[in-house]
């Protein structure tokens, strides 16, 4: 781990976003990863998505599970709240904690481990629920905390850092999100801040559950040769699929949206995402052609990434279940908690 | 851009900014680390390399250094390099026996030096190890020059002075005091190999007004400095006027303090900011409750019944940039003495002009800028004598300069044939996430320098004012430097662009891009890189994506993280060492280690 914290010394001309605050206040404490790791990038494409969206620190939820990419809340939003819970469980705690004050915004950092072997069903039942939060699965491949194993995303035939070759199929979270009715599903890379920072942002304005796959290659353990989740291969196979822009609310641009035939999608609080770039037939709101082109090219072995799929239509879980517009906290007592009378007779309408 | 070529000394050493604005090119950051180690002989011997004046210098010094400083960009004021000089002279152990040895067999050259001054001293500092003879001519009988006559004893005492001149005298520089050089066809006549002048810059600049040779109470600011320090004058009238805002007026009006005088005002033509007096030695004298007056210009001595009672001026009114001035009116000010401290000028009646030395048209001797050379071979000019009045740290590189070039002359060695520096480079990682030097970066706020009061100070013309920094003060001092000789270096094969150097950079110095002309470059950076006298380092195409890693180097508070965080070695932190030839010390090129 580094020698000494971030020094407090910032550059003069630092910029300051619109509650005033600089990049540097959205940071957390000194990243304890290995060096080189992809989580690490992450954390500052996450920095600086909170940042430019100007979101409120204190009004941000930031939660994880267990593994190398459940640390990485630490290090960014200090003044975030903050949950770190057991293996594969952070989407359970997601869902209880949005229940409960549905005004956060709510950031689940989770990787292939934690999402895709031990809380795959939390997983896939929170993507059902279409649970608001942004689900950001650091996918390198191998488990990194113990040494390198293969994980549940390994592909077939990717070497292991002593030469051997994985022969179990993988999951791979975004045809598993098509499949199961995610809302919102995007792929990045941690190597490539222009892309990831736009979808990230996208992320926390779309009001659902947004899965963010973004591959993060494991520097001390799947970085060589033979490895599909490397710095080098991603980059070697990469196929940028979408180009976005996030226009936020109120921004000018919305105007000239629609043309040259880019596809453009209002979000729930009225900022846009532009799709600048879509290769032909491809529509990000058509569930099945995207599944075709995804089946398409990763079958050639490409890295689709960009954001791949978003449906704005679908209700979230406050919204299915009918649930109160506010905060838990600020109901008042006497109706949250209406005491044993109001009770029984609630119950009396099930006998 | 082309990428950087770091095995050019001048790159890196222009990033340790404090060394390169620093004419003799001092190695300010590895003494400020020697003096946090408590190596106090140490730092002062390094310096003594370069500067030869280290306990002077440490007083006195103009410190180009720290308005370059790069602290001083980051929270506004730079480390107190000079102060911390003194720390290191004045914590020091004997140096003697570290002091070069000089041979007792001569190589037979005789030089002659004009002038016990610094730059002289310097000459002969750098010749005396050499095997040469050695006679330095003064025409006082103390030596120092303008450190002696020009700088008041209360900041700079006498014992400091003398001691680091006996350094160098006292290598058996054959001194003859009292010998004003009178004509230099006569020296010539006495058949030295080489001669240097070091004369100064001795004569101070008249002011032709009505009135001014009508009484004896108006003073030449300079030559009044100087019959104080010879102890001719002791006393000054209560009323003083001092004339002209550069630091020679700052002495004068605070020796005025010393010598009786009560309501000491300093005649300023333009405003604030236009002054050229260094802002530390303005803020001393105002301590001392010195008035500034601005927007004054002087009109005429006032006399009556031939004494001096005050002096007129006209007050003025400036446009903006200060160049065009309108007058107010006119008012008279009380005076029972006047110093005139608008600066000095070169003066060499002693300098016949037919032997073959040129001078142009301002009756300067034409001195080339790199051999020190004026046109007659053989003799060399330094310190204020060769282009006007700098200051002690030029007086020293001339005398280095020129050093080189004597004996270059003495040898046979054409003295055009100037030495190389080399530079070495060398990585400092100690372990995983460790390093040689201390790389945190500490917040504290520059140390202020304590001062004797103000009633204690005044009893005698030689208590010396500064009292130096405490241990404490030095330890919080040493921390504000920020190591920038300990050099981000990179090497791009070794590079997989993951980022983690650009994220975990304080000061978003770092930037991978795509490549282009410096100009479009400085715009797409992490952080805009505004400060053009700063470079942008640019590594060779990155192996992934042909991309460049570029660094301003601006704001780099060398903090090492990026080293850190780096999985690959790509960045490295490496002492940059600057290696200075000196005259019969070449640099040996080929030992240079160069990471």
């Amino acid at each position: 781990m580094p020698s000494i914290a971030k020094p407090i010394a910032t550059h003069p001309s630092l910029q300051r976003n619109e509650l005033g605050l600089t990049i540097r206040d959205y940071e957390g404490a000194m990243s304890t990863l290995c060096a080189g790791c992809g989580h690490d990038s992450i954390t500052a494409a996450i920095v600086r998505a909170f940042w430019e969206l100007s979101t409120q620190p204190h009004m941000i939820a930031k939660l994880s599970g267990i593994g190398c990419s459940s640390k990485t809340p630490a290090y960014f939003v200090n003044g975030a709240h903050g949950f770190n819970s057991a293996h594969g469980r952070m989407p359970p705690i997601a869902t209880g904690a949005n229940a409960a004050n549905r005004e956060l915004t709510y950031i689940g950092v989770s990787g292939d481990g934690d999402s895709l072997s031990i809380g795959l069903g939390h997983m896939c039942h929170a993507i059902r629920r279409n649970l608001r939060m942004v689900y950001i699965i650091e996918n390198n491949g191998v488990y990194g905390l113990t040494k390198g194993q293969f994980s549940a995303s390994a592909d077939v035939g990717s070497k292991s850092k002593k030469g051997e070759a994985n022969r179990m199929a993988p999951i791979d979270p975004v045809m598993l999100g098509l499949s199961i009715g995610a809302t919102f599903i995007a792929r990045s890379f941690s190597g490539d801040k222009e892309q990831l920072v736009p979808i990230l942002k996208a992320a926390v304005a779309h009001r659902g559950f947004a899965l963010v796959d973004v591959i993060s290659p494991c520097v001390t353990f799947n970085d060589h040769e033979g490895s599909t989740k490397s710095y080098l291969y991603t980059r070697q196979h990469e196929l940028k699929a979408t180009e976005t822009d996030f226009v936020a609310p109120a921004s000018e641009i919305l105007a000239h949206i629609g043309q040259n035939g880019a596809v453009s999608v209002t979000m729930h609080d009225g900022s846009v995402l532009r799709f600048k770039g879509v290769p032909e037939n491809y529509d990000p709101t058509d569930r099945s052609k995207v599944q075709t082109y995804l089946e398409e090219h990763q079958g050639k072995g490409e890295v689709v990434t960009g954001l791949l799929f978003v449906d704005e239509t679908m209700p979230d879980l406050h919204e299915m279940n009918e649930t109160v517009d506010v905060a838990l906290t600020k109901v008042p007592y006497e109706k949250l908690c209406p005491g044993v009378e109001a009770l029984d007779r609630f119950q009396e309408d099930f006998r | 851009m082309k990428p950087t070529d770091v095995h050019n000394p001048n790159y890196y050493h222009k990033v340790v900014d404090c060394q390169w604005a620093c004419p003799a090119h001092t190695n300010v950051p590895e003494y400020i680390r020697l003096i946090a180690q408590g190596r106090y002989t140490d730092a002062y011997m390094l310096n003594r390399e370069s500067n030869v004046f280290p306990a002077i210098l440490g007083r006195t010094c103009d410190r180009p250094c720290e308005p370059a400083c790069r602290r001083g960009r980051l929270d506004g004021k730079p480390v107190a390099i000079c102060r911390l000089k003194r720390v290191a002279a004045d914590l020091r152990d004997d140096i003697s026996d570290r002091l070069p040895k000089i041979p007792s067999k001569k190589n037979g050259k005789r030089v002659a030096l004009i002038g016990a001054g610094p730059a002289s001293l310097t000459v002969a500092n750098d010749l005396m190890p050499l095997g040469y003879e050695v006679v330095m001519f003064e025409k006082y009988d103390k030596p120092g020059g303008l450190m002696r006559t020009n700088i008041p004893a209360f900041r700079l005492p006498e014992a400091v002075l003398m001691d680091e001149i006996n350094q160098i005298l006292n290598m058996g520089v054959d001194i003859r005091y009292n010998t004003p050089i009178e004509s230099m066809k006569a020296l010539l006549a006495e058949n030295f190999d080489a001669i240097f002048v070091g004369t100064g810059a001795p004569r101070g600049k008249e002011l032709e007004l009505p009135g001014r040779h009508d009484t004896n109470r108006i003073h030449i600011g300079i030559d009044w400095l100087e019959s104080i320090a010879f102890g001719h004058t002791d006393s000054v009238g209560e009323k003083v006027l001092i004339i002209g805002v550069g630091n020679t007026s700052m002495d004068c009006c605070r020796s005025s303090c010393r010598l009786g005088g009560k309501d000491i005002k300093v005649m300023a033509r333009r405003p604030r900011g236009f002054f050229k007096a260094s802002p530390w030695e303005l803020e001393d004298a105002e301590e001392e409750n010195v008035e500034i007056l601005v927007n004054h210009a002087p009109l005429r001595f006032v006399i009556e019944n031939g004494k001096l009672i005050g002096m007129d001026f006209e007050r003025l009114e400036w446009d903006k940039g200060a160049k065009k001035s309108t007058t107010i009116d006119t008012i008279f000010l009380p005076a029972d003495d006047v110093i005139l401290a608008i600066g000095q000028e070169n003066s060499f009646p002693w300098i016949e002009r037919d032997i073959g030395i040129e001078f142009d048209k301002w009756d300067m001797p034409t001195v080339d800028e790199k051999t020190m050379q004026c046109t007659r071979e053989g003799i060399f000019f330094g310190g204020d004598a060769a282009w006007g009045p700098k200051n002690i740290i030029w007086a020293a590189e001339h005398g280095h300069q020129a050093a080189i070039s004597i004996h270059n002359y003495c040898q046979g060695v054409p003295v055009t044939e100037r030495l190389p520096q080399g530079t070495n480079l060398i990585s400092q990682k100690m372990g995983l996430s460790e390093w040689s030097y201390h790389n945190d970066y500490n917040p504290a706020a520059r140390q202020k320098m304590r001062h004797v009061d103000l009633v204690e100070r005044f009893k005698r013309m030689n208590i010396e004012v500064e009292l130096g920094f405490s241990a404490e003060q030095t330890a919080r001092e040493v921390q504000r430097c920020l190591n920038c000789d300990i050099e981000t270096d990179f090497t791009a094969a070794r590079c997989i662009e993951c980022d983690a150097c650009i994220d975990v950079c304080p000061v978003q110095c770092l930037t991978i891009a795509r490549d282009g002309e410096e100009d479009d470059l400085r715009k797409r950076l992490s952080a805009p890189a505004i400060n053009l006298t700063q470079d942008l380092y640019v590594s060779a195409p990155l192996p992934q994506t042909a991309r460049i890693m570029a660094k301003d180097e601006d704001l780099c508070v060398h903090c090492g993280l990026c080293a850190e965080r780096c999985p690959t070695a790509a960045w490295d932190m490496q002492k940059f060492e600057l290696l200075i030839p000196y005259a019969g010390r070449p640099v040996n090129i080929e030992s240079c280690v160069l990471a």
